[in-house]
């Protein structure tokens, strides 16, 4: 192979048209996300009757903690929206605070959400029991994995605001950070009203 | 175009030929090509339909490649070269259309032969039906006639031209039950139970398996499905009953350890339920009320825990 | 410490387990010494394993896919002849052992084999034709390739460390739950498709962004070249099926490794789950198999019947059409499961829906080739191979298709026969034309003519010798994965397979020499235009092999066939007044370094050493962390540099004029 290989100079960041491009590819990744999450859905509604000799989904649900739960999240994606409204009025110390108060809600969160797990293991509901304790520990556990990396993500931007300020590769990526925050939200809904709603109505 | 019809090619077409030779002498006799029942015939029969129909799309097929890579060589070939051309209405029209119009015969055919052969269909009156109940083991196939209160190993008796009704379910992984001369296929799948309905017309030994792979012993997984006549089988049924093994609780836990090309084998009684018992073992849920997989209560054969 | 991993583990219980550990572990020494002896490590991490240019990752990824075929094809044959002497013997193979060979079979050919050849073409071709520089994600583009590599390298590792999946490609449950293979077999598997999947979900995204957001400005969506037409499709099932593998895949881990009960027989676990699930990726992924291929032929028979392809809008509908169809039929690869007639019907008919625009598609290549001037290249050879193998395959797919027919068919080898019958001319002769038809675009030598037909033919007498016999075991009532079997009448036809096997074989080992050949008499083969065809799309414009911008300036497209166009207009080679600067991504090695994380991940699963699961993600986490905190990834080629490489072209060019059908020698 006798490629030609030219000299090259420089290190420049992204194009506008590149983090455009980068945006779309993110939309097609949330997309496929939903797959997993779809599914995930359709194997819970297939599995949730199969209760084999363990408990029914009446016997574990707590609709209270997982109204505390529910106000955790939608509270930090409204701050996340805060973060982003100040990104784009180039208000720094204001993107920080935002986010800081998002990840403290998410704490929150993932913290409601294991205690609950913790409860319902220690009672004798873990995922090993029956078909729809491992279908509902998935689901569940799957959101709450992204919501943990989404906490990640958001300490990262942290890091990157503070020492980058806000450039537009940066803002590029906390804008989205943030679909990503809100689409857990809408699976979210989709859990509560899937998942807790009917397991507490029935 | 030497290049084309290179030596190569001529062997190649020659053994093809003798390859087709060979296939038609020992197709004509194959299970699925003579098929020994009702269900099997309708269902061969569909296939072959469906295949001529198809022709009518593959022979022009065949015929156009061949006389356009002939006509059109480009060293040699007589045909004219008209680089741009590229759209035909009419054909256009006539590729879009053959195809779908065959595929509607087809589809039309798909849905009134599933009704037909729906293998939880059955296909006579109860009199005239002899009901089986099939469980799947690692590796081999275990047959309980609840009414006559005994069970077979590897062989499944039966009357020629009486139904046979067989409800199937596992004890181990998922197995499907196929005898290819009797015609449909059927899962059996734990904690569930399926249905199958065939029919014999003449009298022989078919060949039954698991078709779908469950570990060491799958190759050797086969048993014989006898059609017999009644008084055959009346002797068959005696003889099931003079052995000295009953299948109780016991001696089903016995035969259900994995064994490799397990012999035919009878049990002169059957502990009643012991078929909703094995279903049990993999309840899902404290009440199934799934219909096509329901776990099916048998009326036990005769009362009491005695042989009868 | 080191899990379940033991001495154990090791491959001293059979000699020819043994074997295969010894050649894998010998050849990758091998390979290992030969490039310390020449001192080229430097070069190759430097100009290929940290490459970001979509080429070279293309050429990385077929070269993966090559390899794997030959592996994949050492299964075929030892299957086929452990087939043709088992009548009421064991033959050489334990069961456990043939078990192992046709579970590693299915899966080499379709993840390891079929997927990274498409991916490389795919990778090679398709930015080219859109007229663009590169593709969307470059970097993920490299990490997609190096995860692929990741699972090739689980499955090989397997044959030395451990033993590999006994449950067959599709690995139904309960039989591979941990009760039934608790061994670590399914373990690799699992983790060779779940660390793959993501690769190809990568790809997926990659390739539509690339096709949506980065052709050439003036190329709207109906004037893309078919193979980027079907490469839009193949990506948008990529994107949307490989989810499912995934969830599957990992559902079946979770099972085996914390004891949940998606599949299992007891405590409400429900298999049927698995079976719809695999197949709702495993549908659509038989047409990310074939679409790219069905490109393929698109461009080979147009460019070697000298002809504008025909029924162009007819092709792109078919597309489109089995793309959205293939996502409404996964239920008919279990119409034995016991499903109501009516749902059975409903499947089988929009089975066959599809046949109506494959149905299309055959005869717009047909009329292709109508009054066109044929030139039988190797890539046209295979095209006409698959034209007239493939209809063979479309009518046993539609009889597979009818429910009550089915029943008959369904678990034996006449369905073998059928998706071989698919997929081998359908996917396979699609790769190797396209393989032989931009091979020159690749590397800048033409392939050798003569080897080439040769594999051909021994390819396609081959495929026949093999499979036709097992359409007829099929109607004898042989089920598929059977070791041993005690029905005499069956061994005719499997001695007769076996024949076959050993033809393709002869069909590889031409290949083999082919490219050996090629690359002893590359100087001779050089293709000096660019355009060795006399081509249609416009990656004929570029130098071949193409310079890393692939264009200078971006082509400004104003028909279908954008080159041939062009060269109509005599504006093909046209010199620019003023080039400007390109952007251009910079190497980086993280790409290898998170395909190396994700071996290491998945191997670290299957033998339960946690504490280096752990330390593998915190590692997939820094890297990922790295790389999404820099900005400056880029690097610049000055306007000066590329105009002097560009004058120095045309100038070439001159001196090399393309002569119509020069390329027909």
């Amino acid at each position: 192979m006798s490629t030609y290989s030219p000299k090259t100079t420089g290190s420049p960041g992204p194009t506008e048209e590149t983090l455009d491009i980068r945006d779309l590819g993110f939309w097609l990744y949330l997309m496929t996300d939903a797959i997993i999450f779809s599914l995930l859905f359709a194997t819970y509604v297939v599995m949730f009757q199969n209760t084999a000799t363990g408990p029914l989904p009446i016997d574990v649900f707590d609709i209270k903690h997982v109204f505390a739960e529910t106000m955790f999240l939608l509270f930090s994606s409204v701050t996340f929206g805060f973060a982003s409204l100040a990104s784009v009025r180039e208000h720094k110390s204001q993107a920080v605070f935002w986010l800081i108060v998002t990840i403290v809600l998410g704490m929150g969160f993932i913290s409601l959400e294991v205690i609950e797990f913790v409860g319902m293991i220690e009672s004798g509901a873990g995922p090993q029991t029956s078909g729809f304790l491992t279908s509902f520990f998935t689901l569940v556990g799957t959101h709450g994995a992204h919501v943990s990396l989404g906490m990640i993500g958001i300490t990262v931007m942290i890091f990157q605001i503070l020492i980058k300020g806000l450039t537009s590769p940066v803002k590029s990526r906390l804008h989205r950070l943030g679909m990503f925050w809100h689409f857990l939200d809408i699976v979210w809904i989709g859990i509560f009203s899937i998942v807790y709603m009917p397991g507490w109505l029935i | 175009m030497k290049h084309f019809i290179s030596k190569p090619f001529i062997t190649g077409i020659t053994l093809l030929g003798l390859l087709l030779v060979l296939a038609g002498c020992g197709l004509q006799t194959s299970p699925v090509a003579d098929p020994k029942g009702p269900i099997a015939l309708i269902e061969r029969d569909l296939l072959y339909t469906a295949f001529f129909i198809m022709l009518i799309v593959v022979i022009p097929v065949y015929f156009m490649v061949f006389w356009f890579i002939w006509r059109y060589r480009a060293k040699g070939g007589s045909g004219e070269y008209k680089p741009d051309w590229h759209k035909s209405t009419i054909i256009e029209v006539f590729v879009w259309s053959i195809p779908a119009a065959i595929i509607i015969t087809l589809g039309y055919l798909v849905w009134t032969y599933s009704y037909k052969l729906d293998p939880y269909k059955k296909i006579a009156t109860p009199e005239n039906t002899i009901n089986v109940q099939v469980v799947a083991q690692d590796w081999k196939w275990l047959f309980i006639y609840p009414e006559l209160g005994i069970a077979s190993v590897n062989e499944l008796a039966f009357p020629v031209d009486k139904a046979v009704s067989l409800q199937l379910t596992s004890d181990t992984v998922m197995n499907s039950f196929l005898i290819p001369a009797l015609g449909g296929q059927i899962y059996a799948m734990a904690g569930m139970t399926s249905e199958l309905n065939l029919q014999a017309n003449e009298i022989g030994r078919f060949r039954g398996r698991n078709t779908q792979y469950s570990g060491d012993g799958f190759a050797m997984q086969f048993f014989d499905a006898v059609a017999m006549t009644p008084d055959e089988f009346d002797a068959w049924v005696a003889n099931a009953k003079s052995q000295t093994r009953p299948l109780s609780t016991v001696t089903y836990d016995q035969l259900a350890q994995p064994t490799i090309g397990h012999d035919v084998e009878y049990f002169s009684w059957v502990k009643p339920g012991l078929f909703a018992e094995i279903l049990k073992k993999y309840a899902r849920r404290p009440e199934t009320t799934l219909r096509r997989h329901a776990p099916v209560t048998t009326q036990p054969a005769c009362e009491g825990d005695t042989p009868c | 410490m080191l899990g379940r991993l033991g001495l154990d583990s090791l491959p001293f219980y059979s000699a020819i387990a043994f074997g295969g550990a010894s050649i894998t572990v010998l050849g990758g020494l091998a390979v290992f010494l030969l490039v310390t002896y020449f001192g080229k490590w430097r070069y190759f991490w430097d100009e290929w394993l940290t490459s970001l240019d979509h080429k070279r990752i293309g050429i990385m990824y077929i070269a993966l896919a090559m390899v794997m075929l030959v592996r994949g094809f050492v299964d075929a044959l030892m299957m086929r002849s452990q087939q043709a002497i088992s009548l009421n013997n064991d033959g050489y193979l334990a069961p456990e052992h043939f078990d192992q060979v046709f579970s590693s079979h299915g899966t080499i050919m379709i993840f390891f084999m079929a997927m990274p050849f498409l991916t490389g073409l795919i990778n090679i071709v398709v930015p080219q034709q859109l007229g663009a520089r590169d593709v969307a994600f470059p970097f993920m583009n490299s990490i997609s390739l190096w995860l692929t590599a990741a699972g090739a390298a689980l499955v090989m590792v397997s044959l030395v460390i451990g033993k590999f999946s006994t449950a067959g490609w599709t690995g139904y449950p309960p039989y591979s739950g941990a009760e039934y293979s608790p061994g670590v077999g399914v373990d690799y598997w699992i983790w060779a498709l779940l660390v793959s999947g993501v690769g190809s979900t990568m790809t997926g995204i990659n390739f539509v962004v690339t096709i949506i957001k980065c052709r050439a400005p003036k190329m709207r969506l109906m004037q893309m070249p078919l193979f980027t037409w079907t490469t839009l499709c193949t990506s948008l099932l990529m994107a949307f099926a490989f989810p499912a593998l995934t969830v599957v895949a990992a559902m079946l881990g979770l099972d085996r490794i914390l004891g949940f009960h998606f599949f299992t027989n007891d405590s409400g676990g429900n298999m049927m789950n698995y079976a719809n699930l695999i197949w709702i990726w495993g549908h659509p992924e038989v047409y990310i198999l074939i679409l790219p291929a069905f490109g393929v032929f698109s461009e080979v028979v147009a460019t070697f019947s000298q002809k504008r392809l025909f029924g162009y809008k007819s092709l792109v509908y078919a597309t489109a059409a089995i793309t959205i169809l293939s996502f409404s039929v996964w239920l008919h690869h279990f119409f034995t499961m016991g499903s109501s007639p009516n749902v059975n019907a409903v499947f089988g008919i929009a089975t066959m829906i599809i046949a109506v625009p494959t149905g299309v598609k055959i005869f717009d290549w047909v009329f292709t080739m109508y009054k066109g001037r044929i030139i039988f290249h190797p890539a046209m050879l295979f095209t006409i191979g698959f034209l007239i193998t493939f209809v063979l395959g479309g009518v046993s797919g539609v009889l597979l298709a009818i429910p009550p027919a089915d029943f008959l068919m369904h678990n034996s080898t006449f369905l073998v026969a059928h998706f071989h019958n698919v997929l081998i001319p359908g996917a396979v002769f699609g790769y190797f034309a396209g393989f032989q038809y931009w091979f020159p675009k690749a590397t800048g030598f033409k392939l050798d003519r003569a080897w080439g037909v040769r594999s051909f033919w021994f390819w396609i007498i081959g495929f026949y010798l093999a499979f036709m016999p097992l359409y007829a075991l099929g109607f004898m009532g042989m089920s598929r994965r059977m070791e041993r079997y005690d029905v005499a009448e069956w061994q005719p036809y499997l001695i007769v397979a076996a024949v076959g096997a050993l033809s393709v074989l002869i069909g590889i080992f031409c290949q083999g020499m082919q490219l050996y050949v090629s690359i002893r008499d590359r100087e001779k083969n050089r293709d000096l235009t660019g355009d060795p065809y006399n081509g249609r799309t416009l990656e004929w414009q570029t130098s071949s092999p193409p310079a890393e911008y692939n264009f200078a300036k971006i082509p400004d497209v104003q028909d279908i066939d954008a080159f041939w166009d062009m060269k109509q207009r005599g504006v093909a080679y046209a010199p620019s007044q003023n080039y400007e600067d390109i952007h251009l991504p910079r190497n980086t090695g993280i790409g290898v370094f998170l395909g190396g994380l994700g071996f290491l991940i998945g191997f670290a699963v299957t033998w339960y050493i946690w504490w280096l699961v752990a330390l593998g993600f915190l590692g997939v986490l820094a890297c990922l962390i790295t790389r999404g905190s820099q900005d400056h990834t880029y690097e610049i080629i000055p306007a000066a540099e590329i105009e002097a490489h560009e004058k120095a072209r045309i100038k070439a060019l001159e001196a090399h004029k393309p002569a119509p059908g020069d390329f027909w020698s």
